[in-house]
């Protein structure tokens, strides 16, 4: 068998998740949608004395869309998320990163929730938690959830706020600001791998639909996701502009995949296209 | 100290099965070792070639990213399932065989399972939503070509038998 041996746990509730974490403490593990836990446990990179399997807590499988946002918890598979019109309504860029996010198959065990507590460097949802400044709702026996607001959130590569013995119930997404488009743009070697750069980008509009407000949110330039405004740059949709301090300011490093000047120069033409779309698509929702 | 055990039931191609297993029994093991059913494919086990893909209620994941514990309960299609009464094989299955969508075979129970679900929630894919339906599944022999052929041949089978 390929992974290691652990005791595994399957509470029916979130008081028995909790009470399982917080005795299992430094040794245990949440085993979510598993579509990167189990991986590295089938390469035998990580060794839980004792996995929490959430998979039967029934409460956690939710999904609310109102006019503040999207609130996700911690069941919700990336693709409930990906088809649901009412997410789609109140947050489109959830739905525009999800589709970037790895292969339907592995999109219909995997978490949204998951996904941010991994916080793989190179995975798209991290980026928009943070592009939105959204929050992490985290829970612990015997004690107040705390909500983690994204900034605070990632922490460092595969790093999260998430501490031993906590359980992150659910994610906010806040709501877009009105007269504003988002827009997600990667470039993968294959189509639902990991990005080699990615970039997410907000841009808000003023009564007059001039650019008010412009954001990228950087994946695989960085330890964590890098959030850069770019509105001065972006005056006048001088996108390039944009483009420049995006590249001037994203810090990559080489790795097998892709050089740093490579990634570099991609973090730069991802932003100019993404900028653009979301500004057409701030325009027409004006 | 021996390993614990679990014991669990799948509704495995229409059947229950009972199975004791360890927690860490993959969902591809415990199809292959546990319940004999050789047809899943492994390849990777870290879920990049799709070769072990099952439907679980219907729906493709990767069995080698899957607890056969956590799954306990619940109804997993193989590629011996999808066969139709009588055994004869399904529009999925002939089209592959009509249109060479297969050479050595060691990933088509995974692509098969993949295309079973993709043609059901989309019965006229394009060539685009083909492509993409397909990246999660890896193949070393057929260049592909003859296995997005495949799937449009489906698609047409399905349509005039239904
Ligand atoms: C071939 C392949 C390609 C992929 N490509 C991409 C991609 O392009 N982009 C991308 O973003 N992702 C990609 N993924 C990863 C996928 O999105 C995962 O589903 C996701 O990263 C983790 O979610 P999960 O629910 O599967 O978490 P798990 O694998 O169950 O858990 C991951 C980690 O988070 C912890 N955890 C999970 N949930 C909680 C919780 N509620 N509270 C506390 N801790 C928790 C676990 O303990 C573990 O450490 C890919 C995966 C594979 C196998
Ligand atoms: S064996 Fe499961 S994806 Fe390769
Ligand atoms: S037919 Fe040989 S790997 Fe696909």
């Amino acid at each position: 068998m390929k992974p290691p041996p652990f005791d595994h746990h399957a509470p029916r509730d979130l008081g028995a998740a909790l009470a399982a974490l917080a005795e299992a403490g430094a040794r245990g593990k949440v085993l979510a949608g598993g579509q990167s836990l189990i991986p590295m446990l089938n390469m035998r990179l990580a060794a839980p004395e004792h996995l929490i399997d959430i998979n039967g807590v029934a409460e956690l499988d939710t999904l609310e869309a109102g006019p503040a946002g999207v609130t996700v918890g911690a069941l919700a598979r990336h693709s409930r998320v990906e088809r649901s019109a009412e997410a789609a309504e109140a947050q489109p860029l959830l739905g525009q990163a999800l589709r970037l996010v790895a292969h339907p198959a592995i999109r219909n065990r995997g978490t949204v929730v998951g996904s941010l507590v991994h916080a793989d460097p190179a995975a798209e949802l991290p980026a928009v938690l943070a592009l939105l400044g959204g929050s992490v709702r985290l829970a612990r026996a015997g004690a107040a959830p705390r909500d983690v607001p994204a900034a605070e959130f990632f922490t460092g590569p595969m790093e999260s706020a998430v501490r031993p013995g906590e359980l992150a119930v659910s994610a906010f997404f806040p709501a877009p600001p009105p007269r504003s488009g988002t827009a997600f743009r990667e470039v993968a070697r294959r189509h639902g791998d990991y990005a080699l750069a990615g970039v997410a980008a907000l841009v808000a509009l003023d009564d007059d639909l001039r650019v008010a407000q412009a954001r990228v949110a950087c994946v695989g330039v960085g330890p964590v996701p890098l959030v850069l405004d770019v509105t001065e740059e972006s005056a006048g949709d001088d996108w390039a502009a944009a483009a420049r301090a995006v590249r001037e300011r994203a810090e990559p490093e080489d790795d097998i995949h892709a050089t740093a000047g490579y990634r570099r120069h991609l973090a730069g033409v991802l932003a100019e296209q993404a900028l653009r779309e979301a500004a057409l698509e701030g325009r027409a929702n004006a | 100290m021996p390993e614990r055990t679990h014991d669990i039931t799948l509704t495995v191609n229409g059947v229950v099965r009972h199975a004791t297993v360890p927690a860490r029994r993959l969902l591809s093991d415990c199809l292959r070792h546990d319940l004999g059913l050789t047809g899943t494919h492994v390849g990777c086990e870290h879920g990049v070639c799709g070769c072990c893909t099952v439907l679980l209620d219907g729906e493709p994941v990767r069995s080698c990213l899957t607890f056969a514990v956590t799954v306990s309960g619940h109804e997993i299609t193989t590629v011996e399932g999808l066969a139709g009464p009588g055994g004869r094989m399904s529009p999925v299955q002939r089209a592959f065989a009509e249109c060479h969508g297969l050479q050595c075979g060691f990933c088509t129970p995974g692509f098969l399972c993949t295309v079973t679900a993709l043609l059901r929630e989309n019965p006229a894919p394009t060539d685009a939503e083909v492509v993409e339906g397909l990246s999660g599944n890896l193949c070393r022999c057929t260049g592909y070509q003859n296995i997005v052929k495949s799937v449009h041949r489906a698609a047409e089978l399905i349509a005039e038998e239904s």
